[in-house]
């Protein structure tokens, strides 16, 4: 067999008898300093990161993750030191419950004033000292939809997630908790939820959506090319994602339905994994100085604890729904709380059970 | 240089054996049969019963065959042309055959992509000469195309090696003596592909069984093969000793489907 | 007649999907416009931000560090054992055989996995633990290539040269290595073929910041496709036909 299998490469081999040339160059030099950064996908422009560099000296290896989940694995695994972790409250808020977040020093940080207090003041409910994130983006869970096919009163709803009409119409959140958001408040449960009986429930809800072959695709950071191309009418996705989506495409609107939804923020922590505490703490100046703030802003779209970059904005910018929600917007929606373990581990149970269905 | 002192030269390979092949599959045994607090269990090993574990293992399985089928049913009688093809330069013509192979295997998969989405190639296509549009992207039957796609050159060389070995005066002899085409396929040709065909299936079915990244991509989070499960355990779920678990039940499972295959290949391996 | 015309569509057909899907990339590479299908005129722009795209440039160097290092490494570790094997009784080749059939047998999954697991207990992940993997999985294609040859040389032909004052290293120059040397080489060719198509263990021991072009590629995909990518895939495609058209019509090789 072995032998065979052989046989077989050489061939490949042979045809592709290219000569040895030598190998690139190493390019680390070994001494230079770095910060190992894990951040959301698609959530900075490259340009600030190459810009920092070039300020600092200090190179930044930049990876990038897809859930909180993933997050958490991708950290807990322990085989890479991060310096410095972007991610959402509920997972954040897990971590400092776990001792695994670094306090940090916020005199030391001339642009932490830039931040809005009331922004600071609603991160109280996973950091209540404020002694230990800083908060990056926030935003929410909406339905990001096409406006020449699909009614404004239609996805004010939850339950249009549910209509049959929308046969291979619709995109998921591949994400635990945003998935199961809609299908735990359309039954009158907090997206929160932590009882078996409820979540089952839910899970139900979720299974024949996608029996019914209504669901497209759960994507993450694919949604919103996706919808710049109308592959499909409606997507279950965060704000910013989908107002990048509206600007490539007019005919996009988004939308938060009554029964209220998920309010998210996502901050920076410094992990105890950190190896220089003082890199990550001028790495998170530097994001929280205004022109970068702002270059991240154009980039992801999303709203920003920063006043300046808010202030700038204009009259449209400022009022779209899928940037910066509305004072009446945030009142209906409510924060992730933290899972336990066991919680966790049902929620990822249940999740995996809906996707091999 | 005495023998002895030459088996020393296999000592560097020993350590690499011993530090990187030995122990990593210790850790796996390690980690499938303790839980959390490593305590010894069987959990982990049984739990290939769960539900969703078997739903995941079924359609693996079943994407696996169909795959492994349509890549046999296609490069049988390609093997078979390209084998026999009357040109000045066959080996070009092989050549052109397996060039996209050395493209990389994630390319390969964006190019489906491409070509499966809603509003992607082929759905334009179809659109312009008025037919009806096709949605097969993120459903099962992308993720096959993909593996075909992806895994038909491993199932082309192999039956093509032995195709290639096939001396044109056997056959010649089989027609002197009377043999009809039939016959000469099923005495002649297909017996001595038989070991081509074996090594060609082992070589597909196993990496489509065992996929995880075709199934992400083509799938949209829709497919959930068992490799994907077995991802998201490490990657995702930090349920490494469920993830173990499963992966040391595959590991017995490929390597007892070898020796199956093995016992079934007595033919002698060729230089 | 009619049988000629079938095989010929046959082969047509295969073509047609083996190529189309690389054609279309190859289009798109041109293709004035971000949507997928639209047709905006001809542009370069792609090829330009490709170059110019971070992200591309150090997973293309990292795969080409990766991907010759464990080639020479794992060439040289794996001819080396070859020989310790050759001169083994045959216990010792059954046990060295054995385990060199593990990572060849195992689905990469599982041999990414299992390396994962190990070096997450021992070491910090980064562009060494890959480098290891891959010099792990490309071993045995080594051994595999080089062990048949070896035992075929003659071993009488080294012995007598060593009888005729030769000293080892003479006689190994002279006798051995022009008998195994296309053998070592196709060994090496088929560690660069494996690690360059690698994905699935490259996924899973590497560190942050590590990525080679297929991992890049994995996380790229995933946030949607970018136009920089088609013209990516169409350069490697012709790099890859240009070195692989140079390798076959070199003087002296006959199609058989």
């Amino acid at each position: 067999m072995k032998k065979r299998m052989v046989s077989v490469l050489l061939l490949i081999a042979m045809a592709g008898s290219l000569s040895a040339c030598g190998n690139g160059s190493s390019e680390n030099g070994g001494d230079v300093k770095s910060l190992t950064v894990l951040n959301y996908g698609k959530y900075m422009d490259e340009s600030v990161i190459r810009q920092f560099e070039k300020e600092t000296g200090i190179k930044i290896k930049y990876e990038e993750y897809e859930s909180p989940e993933e997050m958490y694995t991708k950290y807990k695994a322990g085989s890479i030191d991060y310096d410095i972790i972007c991610s959402s409250e509920y997972m954040v808020e897990r971590l400092i419950k776990e001792g695994e977040v670094l306090q940090m020093d916020f005199e030391a940080m001339d642009n932490y004033k830039n931040l809005d207090s009331s922004i600071i003041d609603m991160s109280s409910s996973y950091d209540s000292s404020h002694n230990y994130t800083v908060p990056y983006f926030y935003g929410t869970l909406g339905l990001l939809y096409k406006k020449d096919t699909i009614q404004q009163d239609v996805v004010s709803s939850w339950e249009c997630l549910w209509d049959p009409t929308y046969e291979d119409e619709i995109i998921m959140e591949n994400s635990v908790r945003d998935s199961f958001t809609p299908a735990l408040i359309s039954l009158g449960y907090s997206l929160n939820e932590t009882d078996e009986g409820h979540l089952k429930e839910a899970l139900e809800r979720l299974k024949k959506q996608k029996q019914d072959g209504i669901v497209y695709a759960y994507y993450v950071d694919e949604t919103s090319d996706s919808m710049i191309s109308e592959e499909a009418s409606i997507a279950l996705c965060y704000s910013g994602e989908a107002a990048l989506a509206m600007l490539e495409n007019d005919n996009l609107g988004y939308s938060v339905p009554k029964e209220g939804s998920n309010l998210w923020i996502d901050s920076w922590f410094v992990p105890k994994s950190c190896n220089d505490q003082k890199a990550a703490l001028q790495f998170l100046n530097f994001l929280c100085r205004e022109d970068i703030a702002d270059k991240n802003f154009e980039y992801v779209q999303y709203a920003s604890p920063i006043t300046a970059v808010v202030e700038k904005q204009n009259e449209a910018v400022k009022n779209n729904e899928a940037i910066n929600p509305s004072a009446d917007t945030i009142r209906r929606c409510e924060i992730f709380t933290a899972l336990s373990d066991e919680e966790s581990a049902l929620y990822s149970k249940l999740w995996q059970e809906l996707l091999a269905d | 240089m005495s023998k002895l002192k030459q088996q020393f030269l296999a000592g560097p390979y020993l350590l690499w054996i011993v530090g990187f092949i030995l122990l990593p599959v210790l850790m796996i045994l390690y980690y499938a049969f303790t839980n959390a607090d490593g305590i010894f269990t069987l959990e982990y090993i049984f739990a290939i019963g769960s539900e969703t574990n078997r739903k995941a293992i079924g359609l693996s399985l079943q994407l696996g065959i169909i795959c492994t089928i349509i890549c046999l049913l296609l490069s049988y009688p390609l093997a078979m042309i390209l084998s026999r093809i009357q040109f000045k330069n066959q080996g070009f013509v092989v050549f052109i055959f397996m060039l996209p192979m050395w493209m990389n295997f994630m390319l390969r998969i964006l190019a489906w992509k491409l070509l499966l989405s809603k509003n992607g190639v082929i759905n334009t296509l179809l659109e312009g000469i008025g037919m009806p549009e096709i949605s097969i992207i993120n459903t099962p039957v992308a993720v096959v195309l993909g593996m075909v796609y992806d895994f038909l050159p491993f199932m082309l060389l192999p039956i093509y090696n032995s195709m290639t070995r096939i001396r044109k005066d056997w056959i010649e002899a089989a027609q002197d003596l009377g043999a009809n085409n039939v016959t000469i396929f099923f005495k002649i040709i297909l017996p001595l592909t038989v070991s081509g065909i074996i090594s060609g299936i082992v070589m597909v079915f196993v990496p489509s069984l065992t996929s995880f990244a075709i199934s992400q991509v083509l799938g949209g989070g829709q497919v959930l093969l068992i490799g994907n499960v077995i991802e998201q355990d490490f990657m995702q779920g930090m349920q490494w000793n469920a993830g173990s678990g499963l992966s040391f039940v595959l590991m017995i499972f490929v390597i007892a489907s070898m020796a199956l295959v093995n016992l079934f290949d007595k033919e002698e391996p060729v230089k | 007649m009619i049988k000629k015309g079938i095989s010929r569509l046959y082969l047509f057909l295969i073509f047609a999907f083996l190529y189309l899907p690389i054609i279309v990339l190859i289009a798109l590479s041109f293709n004035n416009s971000r949507t997928k299908v639209k047709w905006g005129g001809f542009t370069f722009q792609w090829y330009l931000g490709c170059f110019q795209n971070e992200a591309i440039m150090s997973a293309f160097m990292t795969t080409l560090q990766i991907t010759f290092l464990s080639a020479i490494i794992s060439t040289l570790i794996g001819t080396l054992a070859a020989f310790g094997i050759a001169s083994m009784k045959k216990k010792g080749q059954a046990v060295y055989l054995g385990a060199t059939n593990i990572p060849m047998l195992n689905a990469d999954i599982v041999t990414g996995i299992s390396m994962m697991l190990l070096f997450v207990k021992f070491m910090d992940l980064g562009f060494v633990t890959v480098l290891i993997a891959h010099i792990t999985f490309s071993i045995p294609y080594v051994i595999l290539n080089v062990l048949p040859k070896l035992k075929a040389v003659n071993r009488s032909t080294y012995e007598a040269a060593l009888d005729l004052g030769a000293s080892p290293s003479y006689a190994f120059y002279k006798v051995t290595w022009p008998e195994i040397r296309p053998a070592v080489f196709s060994g090496f060719m088929m560690a660069v073929t494996m690690s360059l198509d690698d994905f699935s263990i490259t996924y899973f021991t590497k560190g942050a910041g590590v990525n080679t072009l297929s991992t890049m590629l994995y996380t790229e995909l995933r946030k949607g496709v970018k136009p920089e990518l088609y013209a990516l895939s169409t350069i490697l495609f012709f790099a890859v036909l240009l070195i692989l058209l140079a390798g076959n019509v070199r003087p002296g090789r006959k199609p058989n």
